[in-house]
């Protein structure tokens, strides 16, 4: 069994409570699956016939790129993904994504610094996500 | 390898194979229809032996007490002893009319011989006396005192062909219920509210929006109906009724094709829905009827703004082989 990790802040305040904790997800995550859905690069990754469970996704996602708690290893961001990188998702696909998540976070009026905290986060899940 | 005995058959469940499909695969009869965990026909009990909480997502808390669980969605982890669900928790119903509404939709009415508790627009499964299942949803409100259905005849349809023309009145059927989330929820009464359907998914949309009016809602109340041709669309003048009676409630229909103009709107009611409203931010929505149409008009609801948790719908899911 693979060990799960937790993404553990050191500072006093933690990312995760200065972006707004679980209410923040939950503000984010409709905003950020509908830019999903607009966005032509990426869209079809995320076209689920099951709406609600695509969204329970974004929402992990967001938990974890919030730097909340949450229970993904690297092994479950692998297999998690190994089919869409079998439909071709690629860089250009990851980097449209934190794109996006970056748009959500401003439209919610974050601060810069914040967004670039949550992207950093994003962008070292890349070569997990990818399968490399 | 898990094993499930089922009265008095004993079979081993292939990896990754529902309840419901390893005993399908020996032959032993189980009702069923969904194949989804969500028309409740499989409803069996548990005597001995752990079912996994996902097979019993969604069901009453009493229900669950009692070791009832959805076969169809039931991957045992280890050894299971299961008996048919259901006697104790159906009640026995009377069919008392049968009116035919268009060439292909049949309300039936039904009377209850025991109380039958529910929010409008949540649905049963009804159960012919040779175990057919099938769902269907309610489009009356509790105090009215018989259970009202609309019902498509679906080509070669087993309930909805009987239904159509083999039932009488006076037939008794069993009713198991309800089940669903789609239905009108007190509170936010200034809310806008938009219902869609398409074909008898107006059925548990008839329910909710008279739930919504009768519960004092102020917010606008949208009705859109859609039907293949205009000789489709049915309780159109009860609907245009009250929307005469309600300054808040509009009806509109909405056919593919016509020959003639008509009290309708000519167009994909999607298209048509969105020629109308195309900003749904704060808004709620209820769509019902065909799984592919209620799919593609969930995700418009939500791209025009509408958030997800107010987004409450109901696919008619086929029966699965
Ligand atoms: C939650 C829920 C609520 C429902 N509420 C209603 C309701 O209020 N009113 C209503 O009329 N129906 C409703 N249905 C559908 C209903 O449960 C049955 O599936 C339907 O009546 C057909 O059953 P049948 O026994 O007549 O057809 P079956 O004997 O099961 O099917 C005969 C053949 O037709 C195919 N078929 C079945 N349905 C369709 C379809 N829609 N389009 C094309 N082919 C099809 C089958 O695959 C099969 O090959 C609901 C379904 C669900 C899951």
């Amino acid at each position: 069994m693979h060990s799960k990790c937790i993404f553990l802040p050191t500072a006093n305040s933690t990312l995760f409570d200065q972006l707004g904790g679980q209410a923040a997800v939950e503000a984010a995550v409709d905003n950020f699956y509908r830019k999903v859905l607009k966005d032509d690069r990426v869209s079809h990754f995320f076209d689920a016939v099951d709406m609600d469970r695509q969204r329970a996704k974004q929402k992990a996602f967001l938990t974890m790129a919030f730097g909340g708690p949450h229970n993904y290893s690297g092994k479950d961001m692998r297999t998690g993904h190994a089919h869409l990188v079998a439909r071709g998702l690629n860089d250009s696909h990851v980097d449209a994504i934190i794109e996006l998540l970056g748009g959500t976070l401003r439209d919610m009026g974050v601060q810069e610094a914040l967004i670039q905290q949550v992207a950093a986060i994003a962008e070292s899940t890349r070569n997990d996500v990818l399968n490399r | 390898m898990v094993t499930v005995r089922y009265g008095t058959h004993t079979c081993e469940l292939k990896e990754g194979e529902s309840l419901l499909d390893g005993l399908l695969r020996h032959g032993v009869p189980v009702a069923h229809a969904c194949k989804a965990g969500s028309c409740g026909s499989c409803l069996l009990r548990s005597v001995e032996g752990q079912v996994p909480p996902s097979a019993q997502a969604g069901l009453k808390d009493s229900w669950k007490a009692r070791g009832y669980f959805l076969a169809c969605v039931c991957h045992p982890t280890g050894d299971l002893i299961a008996e048919p669900g259901g006697s104790d928790i159906r009640i026995a119903a009377t069919i008392t009319a049968l009116d035919h509404l268009t060439h292909d939709v049949v309300r039936v009415h039904l009377a209850c011989q025991a109380p039958f508790d529910f929010r409008p627009g949540q649905y049963l499964t009804l159960f012919r006396d040779d175990g057919l299942a099938r769902s269907y949803s309610i489009a009356n409100l509790p105090e009215e005192r018989e259970i009202e259905l609309h019902v498509r005849r679906v080509p070669n349809g087993r309930m909805s062909g009987w239904l159509f023309e083999g039932a009488r009145t006076g037939a008794q059927v069993q009713l198991q219920g309800p089940s669903g989330e789609c239905f009108y929820v007190p509170g936010r009464q200034d809310q806008p509210i938009l219902l869609i359907a398409t074909g008898t998914g107006l059925a548990p949309l008839y329910g909710i929006v008279r739930d919504a009016l009768r519960s004092g809602h102020r917010g606008p109340i949208h009705l859109f109906h859609g039907a293949t041709r205009p000789e489709g669309l049915y309780l159109a003048k009860e609907l245009a009724a009250m929307s005469a009676a309600h300054g808040n409630m509009s009806y509109t229909a909405c056919v593919l094709q016509a020959d003639a103009p008509g009290p309708f709107e000519i167009g994909q009611i999607g298209q048509v829905v969105a020629s109308r409203f195309s900003e749904l931010d704060g808004w709620r929505g209820f769509v019902c009827g065909d799984p592919s149409v209620v799919r593609s008009l969930k995700q418009q609801l939500f791209l025009a703004g509408m958030a997800m948790r107010d987004i409450y719908t109901d696919a008619f899911l086929p029966s699965a082989a």
